[in-house]
């Protein structure tokens, strides 16, 4: 299937943008737009829907509070008022752009 | 058809929410013990039902949904939340109320599930629930502000405090006076919604929010406090060890003196039933059977309630503080490499007490294969049931002495078990993983990480109260009845006058036993096994009670632990011993699990499958077992 791109990033944004799952422990940043990847588990739409039911958001602040031992995954995120669990592969579909 | 005026009917509410919005609190404050734990026909979701009357005196049937982030169901449970809040679902009402339960300190996500439940034009109230944290918190949230913006009505609630629910059934009282005479025609025009539409309601919800709700700008201290400790990567991991080995401490040594007293009790209500019976005759079998059969059956699983509380009060306290999250965080990698879920973690720990709570559990894995592998290595976990197989065995042929200074050898075999029930459990999932599902990418781990709470008494109490009833019931139905059964086979038909061998020899057990023994000689079994281990597919400890049962009605004895520990160490060599041990770490002995794995597959195929490779594992192992230590000299 072909990967559903949602990109909906301001054009005159100076800040680069970067995806979650590569991010830093300590991470911190606003989401600008949710590209899931087609060849995942799930069907692109599916996985985009779930990170959006999940608060993530184009606007959201998120940050990185935790990460596992092993190849430092799943990471844990702050999102607005809550904290969610993903694995790094996932967050690659969240596109953020740094604050600070 | 109802000829009731809707003022007099009483009143369905269904509580919806997220997960840990304290939904289940809320429903516990209000209906207290007045509540009915039964499952949905069809599937097994838990479906909560309990009554509350209003301070009007209006009664209401509540129902408690499991917790959702959308309607879009993605796991059966949430099927069910989905197909009640529309009225499809078969046999239920389509409740006259919604209340969605809100976690005040966290209600962003859930608005975005209120905003998506007002597009079905069911009538809604929204319980801010947990609103004196909020409170305490800095949280200042305008009531009228977030009413009047959703066009909702909405009230505070506490769950955990005395009058905390005071707001929430007066506005159930005047929700109800109000009611319409005629149903309003239902909405079906529902659909998922698509990315688009998810997006515009966060955004809507957030809009909201800002406009009636204003945060503090640091969030809980105390969680992220407790966080940078229990979520560390090797400090976490260290802990969560560590809190495992308390539980199992517990579980082995807390247990011990209810545990005897128990027995204790049965062996007494027994030595009384004797009393009054002559040994003789047709009364002397039904002493026999009393005793035998009933008395000693029930005590032999009733003995495990302790153990089954203590494990179950640890799973709650740690679910209510908010660690469980935090336990499949800290292990999802670790899963990961034996092609199990994060989530699968929870499961699996509750299959230490019992493999049909834990199958239960998997339902909080969204798909299916990784529930269906979970399912699978399920009863694998050494489950309590095996624990008086085990001690019996390791009581009566391993010495109790100490190795390496220190370590007790049978602590060392039993833990030896406990490790090789994980390491097979987790060996075949990934042989699963490879044989059944090749090429199919890891389904992503995605869990909210709730705020700590501080459990409530009441809640665990409940949590208890209807886990002990559970298995209660189970004790006393298809456990007592494959007892009444093996005591049957063990005592009829009666041996003949002037029989000079022991009465089992001439019972339906003996017969079966030795119609069994050539399949079962390699690994080492003889027919009082053999026997032992067909009622021992009613649960497994009921094998020990079969073996009591077969040696007791044998020798015409007291039919003690000690004194049928010492019966086998006379009668089985080392070797069969140890097979006895292997086979019962991997046999499929329990039809109760089986049956689960039935209602939650919904196919007989992977009951089939379970059983198959279970009862392969179990014939091999033993059989290695057996002929190496006869090679050995252990025969």
């Amino acid at each position: 299937m072909s990967a559903t791109i949602q990109l909906t990033i301001a054009s005159t944004s100076p800040l680069p943008v970067r995806d979650l799952g590569a991010a830093p422990l300590g991470f911190r940043g606003r989401i600008r737009g949710i590209r899931a990847p087609g060849t995942g588990s799930l069907p692109a739409a599916e996985l985009e829907r779930r990170l959006l039911e999940l608060g993530f958001v184009e606007g959201a602040r998120v940050e990185i509070l935790h990460q596992g031992l092993f190849g430092r995954d799943p990471i844990a995120i702050r999102v607005d008022g809550a904290t969610i669990a993903l694995r790094r592969r996932e967050a690659g579909a969240i596109l953020v752009e740094a604050l600070d | 058809m109802n000829n009731l005026s809707p003022s007099q009917r009483e009143l369905r509410v269904a509580l919806v929410g997220n997960p840990n919005s304290g939904k289940t609190a809320l429903f516990n404050a209000l209906t207290g013990s007045r509540q009915r734990v039964a499952n949905y026909p069809g599937v097994t979701v838990e479906r909560k039902e309990g009554a509350v009357t209003t301070p009007s005196g209006r009664r209401v049937r509540l129902l408690d949904l499991p917790g959702t982030y959308s309607l879009r169901a993605r796991s059966p449970d949430e099927a069910v939340t989905r197909d009640v809040v529309l009225g499809r679902q078969a046999g239920e009402t389509m409740p006259d109320l919604l209340v969605c339960v809100l976690d005040a300190t966290n209600p962003r996500l859930a608005l975005r599930l209120v905003l998506e439940l007002k597009r079905t034009g069911r009538p809604l109230l929204l319980a801010l629930n947990m609103f004196d944290i909020a409170r305490h918190r800095g949280l200042e949230i305008d009531l009228d502000r977030l009413s009047a913006e959703l066009g909702l009505p909405v009230v505070p609630s506490v769950a955990v405090r005395r009058g905390g629910t005071e707001a929430l059934l007066a506005r159930l009282d005047a929700l109800a006076a109000a009611r319409p005479a005629e149903e309003a025609p239902l909405s079906h025009a529902w659909s998922p919604p698509d990315a688009a539409e998810l997006r515009a309601m966060q955004r809507e919800a957030d809009r909201i929010l800002a406009a009636a709700v204003r945060e503090p700008q640091r969030r809980d201290t105390l969680t992220s406090r407790l966080d940078a400790v229990l979520l560390h990567p090797v400090a976490g991991l260290l802990i969560l060890l560590t809190v495992l080995f308390l539980m199992f401490q517990a579980v082995f040594s807390w247990a011990e003196p209810a545990m005897e007293l128990i027995e204790g009790g049965f062996e007494a209500l027994g030595s009384a039933t004797d009393a009054l019976l002559p040994e003789t005759g047709a009364l002397g079998l039904l002493r026999s059977f009393l005793h035998e059969g009933l008395i000693s059956g029930v005590g032999s699983v009733l003995v495990f309630l302790p153990q089954i509380l203590i494990l179950f009060l640890f799973i709650l306290l740690l679910e209510d503080f908010g660690y469980m999250a935090r336990a499949a965080f800290l292990m999802d990698r670790i899963m990961g490499g034996a092609g199990l879920h994060g989530r699968a973690f929870i499961p699996l720990l509750s299959s230490f007490a019992c493999a049909i709570p834990g199958i239960m559990a998997t339902r909080v894995i969204d798909s299916r294969r990784d529930r269906l592998a979970t399912i699978l290595v399920a009863p694998l976990m050494t489950c309590s049931a095996r624990i008086p197989v085990y001690t019996l065995i390791i009581g009566a042929f391993i010495p109790n002495r100490t190795v390496w200074g220190w370590v007790g050898l049978q602590g060392l075999v039993m833990f030896g078990l406990y490790a090789i029930g994980i390491v097979s459990a987790l060996a075949m999932s990934f042989v699963f993983k490879r044989l059944l599902w090749r090429g199919t990418p890891t389904e992503p781990f995605m869990l909210e990480l709730p705020d700590y709470k501080l459990p409530r008494l009441r809640n665990v109490l409940l949590g208890l109260w209807q886990r002990a009833k559970a298995f209660v019931r189970r004790a006393g139905t298809i456990i007592l009845a494959m007892m009444i059964v093996v005591w049957f086979l063990s005592s009829v038909p009666r041996p003949p006058e002037g029989a000079t061998e022991p009465a089992i020899e001439y019972s339906f057990a003996a017969m079966i036993g030795k119609a069994v023994e050539p399949v079962l000689a390699p690994v080492g079994f003889n027919w009082e096994i053999s026997m032992a281990l067909i009622p021992g597919m009613a649960a497994r400890e009921v094998a020990v009670a079969s073996l009591g049962t077969v040696y007791a009605v044998g020798s015409a004895e007291e039919e003690d632990q000690t004194e049928l520990s010492q019966a086998l160490a006379g009668k089985w060599s080392l070797a069969t011993a140890l097979a006895f041990l292997a086979w019962y770490v991997f046999a499929p002995q329990c039809v109760a699990t089986l049956g689960v794995i039935r209602r939650e597959t919904g196919s007989r195929a992977w009951v089939l499958l379970t059983f198959g490779y279970m009862l392969t594992l179990a014939y091999l192992a033993a059989f290695v077992t057996f002929q190496t230590a006869s090679a050995l000299g252990a025969g």
